[in-house]
């Protein structure tokens, strides 16, 4: 009977530089479990003290968006200027608002 | 309404033509991704074959310094594979799928590494001059169009700092060192000088993916424009330390920059299709590792199955 | 009781070295890429360990030697590691297996040497006890993982655990140096390292369905500078430079 052989699933891997900072994505690996999907991040990403944190998730759990519907995701977003601070006037002589 | 492959085609260009990266599910003309695919994969496997040469003095590294040194950077290399490999795997082709073109042999890697590692110097020269060519061209493509390229590019660049500097501190060290040790940092030189040079491709005139990669930003520079980038740089370094660029026609010319001799195209062409002093070897290594891991990687799926 | 400390310590270092220089053979020839390099930070854990002790080594003697020399000039029967840790690699099943002997017995034992009366030695090991951890995670999993993978996989741990099994004795075995620096406070008690590192190995031998082998021959002689015929192999190759050109700076 012929085995399977293959390299695993694909993991994406976020990494915590310093604790109070987001977790930013630094890159995937292949890994068949989770212990050894936590340990290849691990060791592949942390090894100059790039992290005080590490999370793993199965590529395949990761929810993105299509190319096809950003236009109707992002765009909507762009005439909503009185969302940022910068739309408003403020009187000369208010300081630190 | 759906855009038709025209439409398609004139919008890629315009985000390549204004630095606006593509993304894996961003659409994009069949030949780009066959070319991506080819690089990359190509980029990986070179990292990866790239450990052996190395590999060859870990057991024989003359300190403890020297030995987890030459160990990091090593894995290192590893590493970079694993970045690479990650990146290509977004176009769609698995890592499985490029490991089997790579031991059918359908895939290359950089020729430099079917040159023998003969003394301990070679470890400073390929740190030096192996590792200079290609940070001298890695530097090049952090800028590169396909995103997931570039962001692993940004990573290795940051991360091969320290493998030049490490090549010529024992370079120096060799140079500085007892008679017999100069002799081997000579001989080192030697033998890496040209295959470093060859490390950037043919000429420009000769080079069949050049035009096509800079127009759609996979590549930013041309083989030629990098190499002297990397020949006027090094030239000085060898200069300081008391070697000599194994180059009779070397000239330094009135803008400061160095014309040298004719690279060994036969040579070149040779060691590419196959015919290198290590390649059967470097292929056999790899293949072997990976036959014998079968039943490691067997038993890992079974047990992740239960 | 400096030459006793001087050989104590020579004997931490030395277990480290050769494991970490067996580990770093493996470099480029792990079963798939992520695992090469997870096997190369332990070996790199394991010289920076043997480089720490052999700095301390060489101050307790106060000889004028180096850390290198330590490393790079002494013949085979001033060599003190453990029998197990020159055994070859074999294949990936013996690669753990040993590993995860010697990590059952690095955690064990750095665990009591954090509180030895020696400053320096407690320093070193509280420091290595959290890269042991790591690694005693990491081999007792993968023990449990090819345990129960397939049954090629068991067959091949359960040889490999056949083949080192004798070399677990002499882990245990005290002689005049262990004895005189427990005396002081400073070494560990083989003793008690020998029934945790027995519960260990138990528990995870139960957890990966396979069996512990059958006491027989037992391995000895590390201690006296006695070994396998492998350590000199090793040595032969990892001081060819430094003896070869004694007036080389490297």
């Amino acid at each position: 009977m012929k085995t399977k052989d293959n390299q695993g699933p694909l993991w994406e891997v976020f990494t915590q530089k310093k604790q109070g900072q987001p977790f930013r994505h630094s890159g995937s690996i292949h890994a068949y479990d989770k212990n050894l999907a936590i340990e290849a991040a691990r060791d592949l990403f942390t090894r100059r003290n790039e992290g005080t944190g590490l999370w793993v998730v199965k590529s395949e759990h990761i929810i993105d968006v299509q190319p096809e519907d950003a236009e109707s995701f992002f765009e909507p977003a762009n005439d909503k200027i009185y969302r940022h601070p910068t739309f408003y006037e403020i009187p000369d002589g208010v300081k630190n608002m | 309404m759906k855009k038709n492959t025209e439409q398609l085609e004139r919008e890629f260009q315009e985000k390549i033509d204004n630095e606006v990266k593509i993304e894996p599910k961003d659409w994009m003309p069949d030949a780009y991704r066959k070319n991506l695919i080819r690089q990359i994969s190509q980029h990986a496997h070179s990292e990866v074959i790239g450990m052996q040469p190395e590999g060859n003095w870990i057991t024989r590294a003359p300190s403890l310094r020297a030995k987890k040194i030459l160990l990091a950077k090593i894995q290192d290399e590893g590493g970079h594979g694993l970045y690479l490999y990650s990146a290509a795997e977004t176009l769609g082709v698995s890592r499985d799928t490029f490991l089997q073109w790579l031991h059918e042999g359908k895939a290359k890697y950089s020729s430099i590494f079917n040159y023998p590692t003969l003394n301990w110097a070679d470890m400073g020269a390929i740190g030096w001059l192996v590792d200079g060519a290609a940070i001298v061209n890695q530097v090049s493509l952090q800028k590169t169009s396909y995103g997931p390229y570039s962001r692993a590019m940004v990573r290795i660049c940051k991360e091969e700092s320290f493998h030049q500097r490490q090549g010529y501190e024992i370079m120096t060290k060799m140079a500085r060192g007892t008679k017999e040790q100069k002799q081997m940092a000579q001989d080192a030189l030697n033998r890496f000088w040209w295959p470093a040079l060859m490390m950037f491709g043919p000429h420009d005139s000769d080079s069949a993916h050049s035009s096509q990669s800079l127009k759609w930003k996979i590549k930013r520079e041309s083989n030629d424009t990098l190499r002297q980038r990397f020949i006027d740089k090094t030239i000085p370094q060898a200069e300081l330390i008391g070697l000599t660029v194994p180059d009779p026609d070397l000239e330094l010319q009135p803008n400061g920059s160095y014309k040298t001799g004719e690279i060994n195209w036969d040579e070149f062409w040779n060691v590419v299709k196959g015919n290198g002093p290590c390649n059967k070897q470097r292929l056999a290594h790899h293949k072997k590792a990976h036959d014998e891991g079968r039943w490691v990687r067997e038993a890992c799926l079974a047990f992740a199955e239960n | 009781m400096k030459n006793q400390l001087f050989k104590y310590t020579l004997r931490l270092g030395d277990n480290a070295l050769i494991l970490g220089h067996r580990l770093a053979e493996n470099c480029s020839r792990g079963p798939y890429l992520e695992e090469d390099l997870s096997i190369t930070n332990t070996s790199l854990d394991l010289l920076g360990q043997a480089e720490a002790f052999y700095k301390y080594a060489a101050k307790v003697e106060d000889a004028g030697r180096t850390e290198d020399d330590l490393a790079y000039k002494r013949p085979e029967i001033e060599f003190y590691n453990l029998q197990l840790t020159e055994q070859p690699n074999g294949d990936f099943a013996h690669i753990q297996v040993r590993q995860f002997f010697m990590d059952a017995f690095n955690y064990y034992l750095y665990l009591q040497l954090k509180e030895s009366k020696d400053q320096t030695l407690a320093a070193i090991a509280a420091k290595s006890l959290k890269e042991v951890t790591y690694h005693l995670r990491r081999s007792s999993e993968w023990m449990i993982r090819l345990g129960k993978g397939t049954q090629e996989s068991k067959q091949k741990m359960q040889q490999a655990l056949e083949d080192l099994w004798q070399f677990t004795h002499e882990m245990f075995v005290a002689d005049e140096v262990d004895e005189t620096l427990l005396k002081e406070g400073i070494a560990a008690d083989l003793q008690i390292l020998k029934k945790h590192w027995n519960t260990k190995v138990n528990e995870i031998l139960k957890q990966a369905n396979l069996q512990r082998p059958e006491d027989g021959y037992h391995a000895t002689g590390s201690k006296k500078g006695y070994h396998t015929e492998y350590l000199g192999y090793i040595l032969a190759e990892m001081q060819y430079l430094p003896r070869a050109y004694p007036h080389a700076k490297w």
